[in-house]
C-alpha cells in the first residue's frame, strides 16, 4: 500500500463500491444545469480573478490578472539596444517556436519554396505538444463527418467558435491523419490499417487516434526528426522579445497599420539580442500555464508564459476569448511531487470512474471538460466530499483498477504505459490502486484572432497552435489541439510562404516605434516600474534570489 | 536584495538532505525532486528542463550515492533526491543523426545499418540499456536493428524521449536514440497498414461531399445548433 493511512479509508470504500458501478449509468447534464454548474464552480467565473484591459486592441476586455500584468507592463528588453540597421538574419519566413505548430508549418513554408528560418526558445520540442497524451481527433470513419465533428466543437466551445475556423478543422483532419501516416507515426491500429479509435469528452463519434498514451511526444517527434532531415535553419534558446514593423513611411496616415517584419530574439545564454528580418512571420508560442492563473498548478511545459500574446498585442493584433483558460479535470493530485501534471482524459475514455471521499460518483466522466473539472471542485469545496493529501490538497480518486476489469488485465500498461511509469515511479501501481486527481491549469482556450489562413489582424504575422484564438470558442475538446496545431500550422506556412512570394523583394526599414510608443502609454497609465513582459520562464527560485541574476540583469 | 529578514529560517517540516550539484554540497528539504531542489538554491533552468513531465528527455540527470560506485540516472522532473546525491547534468551532447528522405526509402531491414553503420560496432556491453532514464533495454533494440528487424526495434524502442544519455556511454559510438527514431518511423509509414477509411474520407472531403452540410452548419443560428447538438446520437 503506497498511500498514507489516513487516505486508505476511502479507498476501500471505492473497491466496496466498485461493482454497483460497473453498470451505473449516469446521463449527460442538461444545457441549463451544465451552465448553473460551470457558473457556480469554473475557475473562469470566480469573483476578483479578471480585470478589464487598460490598453491595446482588447482595451475594455476581461482577462485573467496573471495575464492583464503582462500585457499592462513595459517591454523587458529595451528596444535602443537592438540593431535595427544589421539584421543578423533575412528570410522570407520566420517561425516562432518549434512545437507542433511551428515544425509543421517550417516544413510547410519550406517545402512552398520560401527560405525559412525556425527560431525557439528552449529546445526544438519541448512544448506542449510532446506531453500531449490521449490522441488527436479526425472524423475518418465511416459513421462520421467532418459536419458531425463540427457540431461536437461548436457545442464544447459553447457556440462561440468562429464557424471558418472551426469548419477548416474539420476539413482538414483526415488529410492531416493522412499526413502523419506519411511521416512515420506509428497510430493504434488493427492489423488491416483500421484505426484503434476512442471517445473524449464530448464527443459524439469514436474519433480519437492515439498512439498508446504518448500521441504528442509520437507525432513530436516525427515532425521534428523531418525538419531535421529537410534541413530546415534552426536557432534554439533564443527568446522572442519583440516583433518588428516595417518602418511607416513619412506621410502615411497613423491609422494605416504597418506589417509584420520579423522579430527581435535574446540569446538566453549569452544575453545578445539577434534581430531577424522576415517577409512574413509566424508565431507558434504556445500556451501560459506557467503563469498559474488562479494559483494553479499546471501541465504545461517550462516556456508556457503567454509571450507569443504580449508580442503580437504590443503589434496590434487582436486577441479573442482571453477570458477563458482550460483547467483539465484530471491533474495529479498525489504524491506532491507531481502535483499538476496530466492524467489524460483516455484513462477515463477508456473505463475509469471518478470517485469522492465515500466511494461514489458524482458526475458522467466524458462530459466536456470545464464541466467536469467544475463537478469536481464542486465535490471537494461546495460538497467536502473531497479526498485530503498528507499536503492538505484535495482531491477525488479516478478508479483505474476498473478499467482492468473492464477491458482486460493489462489494459493499462498496453494503452496507457506512460501513464503507468509516472505512478510506479512513486510506487503506486495504478492497475491495483486508484489514483488521485484534481483539476490542473491545461490549455489557453483563446489567443491572437486568426483567419482560416492563420493571418492575424497585422499583415504579416500569423499565428498558428495553442497561442491562436477563434478555433476551439471557449473551451476546446480532447484531441483538438493537437489537430489544431498541424492544420493551422501547415495553413501558416502555405499563406505565409505565399505572401513572401508576393512581397517587394527589396529589404524593408525596421521599426521597433510600437515597442516605444508602448512603454510611453505604459508610463502614462503609471504601471509599475518591476512589471515587464514577456516573462520568457517562470522563476521558482526562493527569495533571496527569486528575481536576480536572470538573463535580463544586463539588459 | 531585501534587507528585512534578519531572522534564520526555520527548518522545513520533513528535515533537509545535503545533495551536491557538479560539487557544491546544498541543503534541501527532503522531499523534493532534482529539479525543484535545483531551484531551491536559486538555481534557473536555461538547459536542463523542457517539459518538467517526464516526456522530453531535457533533464535526464546522472548521480551517484555513497552506498555503491554505480552511476544512475533519472529524469530529474521525475526523480526525489536522496541525502548524499552527487549529481550534474548534460547540457548537451554531439550524437549522430543521418540523414534521408523517408519517403524514398523502402522498409528493408538493411536501411538500419546502412545509415547507421557504426550499430555493426556494438560489443553488447549493455552500457546503454543501464543508462537508460525509461528503462528501455536499448541493446536489445540496436541488436534488433543490426538483424534488420524494423518492427521489434521500433516496439522495444517506443518509450524513448531521446535524452541521448545512451549515445554518451556507447564505446561503440552509436547514437542509439536516432537508430530507434528511423525505425519507428520505417515502421509507422511503411510496415504498419495506412488506414482505408482515412484514404476514403480524404477523397469524400476532396470531392466536397461534406460542403453542403458544413456550409448550412456555419450559418445556423445558436439556437438551431443548440437543437442540434441535444439530438446528437452518440456512438457506443
Amino acid at each position: 500500500m503506497s498511500y498514507p493511512e489516513p487516505m486508505q479509508p476511502s479507498i476501500e470504500k471505492l473497491n466496496a463500491t466498485r461493482q454497483f458501478r460497473m453498470t451505473q449509468q449516469i446521463p449527460l447534464l442538461p444545457p441549463d444545469q451544465k451552465q448553473t454548474l460551470l457558473e457556480g464552480f469554473h475557475p473562469d467565473y470566480k469573483k476578483g480573478t479578471m480585470r478589464e484591459l487598460l490598453l491595446g486592441p482588447n482595451k475594455g476586455d476581461k482577462t485573467p490578472h496573471e495575464l492583464a500584468n503582462l500585457f499592462e507592463a513595459y517591454t523587458a528588453t529595451d528596444p535602443a539596444r537592438a540593431n535595427l540597421k544589421c539584421p543578423e538574419y533575412d528570410v522570407d519566413v520566420l517561425v516562432i517556436g518549434g512545437g507542433g505548430a511551428g515544425v509543421s508549418a517550417a516544413l510547410v513554408a519550406q517545402a512552398s519554396g520560401a527560405n525559412v528560418l525556425l527560431v525557439t526558445k528552449l529546445r526544438v520540442a519541448d512544448a506542449n505538444t510532446t506531453m500531449a497524451q490521449g490522441g488527436i481527433q479526425a472524423a475518418d470513419k465511416p459513421n462520421d463527418s467532418p459536419a458531425i465533428h463540427y457540431l461536437d466543437i461548436l457545442g464544447g466551445g459553447g457556440y462561440k467558435n468562429k464557424p471558418d475556423l472551426a469548419r477548416a478543422l474539420t476539413r482538414d483532419a483526415p488529410a492531416i491523419i493522412a499526413w502523419l501516416e506519411e511521416m512515420g507515426v506509428m497510430f493504434d491500429k488493427k492489423p488491416d490499417g483500421t484505426m484503434e479509435s476512442i471517445h473524449g469528452g464530448g464527443t459524439s463519434r469514436k474519433r480519437m487516434h492515439a498512439c498508446q498514451d504518448y500521441t504528442g511526444l509520437e507525432i513530436m517527434r516525427c515532425l521534428k526528426d523531418e525538419m531535421l532531415n529537410c534541413k530546415v535553419p534552426v536557432v534554439e534558446f533564443n527568446a522572442a522579445v519583440e516583433l518588428l514593423l516595417e518602418a511607416r513611411n513619412p506621410g502615411t496616415p497613423e491609422s494605416s497599420s504597418p506589417r509584420c517584419a520579423g522579430a527581435v530574439f535574446l540569446d538566453l545564454e549569452n544575453n545578445q539580442l539577434r534581430v531577424v528580418r522576415a517577409k512574413a512571420t509566424i508565431l507558434a508560442t504556445g500556451g501560459c500555464g506557467r503563469l498559474h492563473v488562479q494559483g494553479f498548478p499546471t501541465s504545461n511545459h517550462y516556456g508556457a508564459t503567454a509571450d507569443g500574446l504580449v508580442l503580437a498585442y504590443r503589434a496590434g493584433a487582436k486577441l479573442a476569448f482571453i477570458d477563458t483558460i482550460q483547467y483539465h479535470p484530471t491533474g495529479v493530485a498525489f504524491p506532491t511531487q507531481i502535483v499538476g501534471q496530466l492524467i489524460t482524459e483516455k484513462v477515463r475514455a477508456v473505463g475509469a470512474q471518478l470517485t469522492n471521499l465515500e466511494g461514489n460518483r458524482f458526475i458522467y466522466e466524458l462530459e466536456t471538460r470545464d464541466c467536469v473539472a467544475s463537478a469536481l471542485i464542486r465535490e471537494c469545496q461546495e460538497r467536502g466530499l473531497g479526498v485530503k493529501t498528507p499536503t492538505g490538497d484535495f482531491g477525488v480518486w479516478l478508479d483505474t483498477p476498473l478499467i482492468e476489469l473492464l477491458k482486460g488485465p493489462g489494459t493499462i500498461q498496453k494503452q496507457l504505459p506512460a501513464m503507468y511509469r509516472q505512478f510506479i515511479n512513486f510506487g503506486i501501481d495504478m492497475t491495483k490502486e486508484p489514483i488521485l486527481t484534481y483539476p490542473t491549469q491545461h490549455y489557453q482556450n483563446g489567443g491572437v484572432l486568426i483567419d482560416d489562413k492563420g493571418e492575424t489582424t497585422v499583415k504579416g504575422l500569423y499565428v498558428a497552435g495553442e497561442a491562436a484564438g477563434g478555433i476551439h470558442g471557449r473551451n476546446r475538446l480532447m484531441g483538438n489541439s493537437l489537430l489544431d496545431i498541424l492544420v493551422f500550422g501547415r495553413r501558416a506556412g502555405v499563406a505565409a510562404s505565399e505572401s513572401a512570394r508576393r512581397s517587394p523583394k527589396s529589404a524593408v526599414e525596421l521599426s521597433l516605434e510600437h515597442a516605444r510608443k508602448y512603454n510611453a502609454l505604459a508610463k502614462e497609465l503609471g504601471f509599475p516600474k518591476d512589471r515587464k513582459a514577456p516573462i520568457l520562464l517562470p522563476d521558482y527560485r526562493p527569495e533571496p534570489y527569486k528575481g536576480h541574476f536572470t538573463f535580463f540583469e544586463c539588459g | 536584495m531585501t534587507e528585512s529578514d534578519s531572522e534564520c529560517k526555520t527548518a522545513p517540516a520533513g528535515g533537509t538532505v545535503t545533495i551536491y550539484l557538479m560539487g557544491k554540497a546544498y541543503q534541501v528539504p527532503a522531499s523534493l525532486t532534482i529539479m525543484r531542489a535545483m531551484e531551491e538554491t536559486g538555481y534557473q533552468f536555461v538547459r536542463g528542463a523542457g517539459c518538467r513531465g517526464g516526456f522530453c528527455g531535457a533533464c535526464a540527470t546522472v548521480f551517484r550515492t555513497t552506498d555503491t560506485y554505480k552511476l544512475k540516472v533519472g529524469l530529474a522532473c521525475q526523480t526525489v533526491i536522496q541525502d548524499g546525491m552527487y549529481l550534474a547534468q548534460l547540457p548537451f551532447y554531439p550524437a549522430n543523426k543521418a540523414l534521408y528522405s523517408l519517403k524514398d526509402l523502402k522498409a528493408a531491414g538493411e536501411l538500419l545499418v546502412q545509415l547507421y553503420p557504426e550499430v555493426m560496432r556494438c560489443i553488447s556491453c549493455n552500457s546503454c540499456t543501464k543508462i537508460c532514464p525509461q528503462d528501455i533495454k536499448v541493446m536489445d533494440y540496436v541488436n534488433a536493428a543490426i538483424r534488420g528487424d524494423i518492427a521489434k526495434c521500433a516496439s522495444l524502442s517506443f518509450n524513448c524521449v531521446a535524452c541521448g544519455l545512451c549515445a554518451t556511454r556507447c564505446p561503440a559510438e552509436i547514437s542509439q536514440h536516432h537508430v530507434g527514431m528511423l525505425a519507428r518511423r520505417l515502421h509507422g509509414a511503411y510496415l504498419l497498414k495506412r488506414a482505408p477509411h482515412t484514404k476514403q474520407m480524404v477523397e469524400d472531403i476532396a470531392a466536397r461531399k461534406f460542403d453542403a452540410e458544413l456550409d448550412a452548419l456555419a450559418k445556423a443560428s445558436t439556437d438551431d445548433l443548440k437543437a442540434r447538438y441535444a439530438r446528437r446520437e452518440m456512438e457506443k
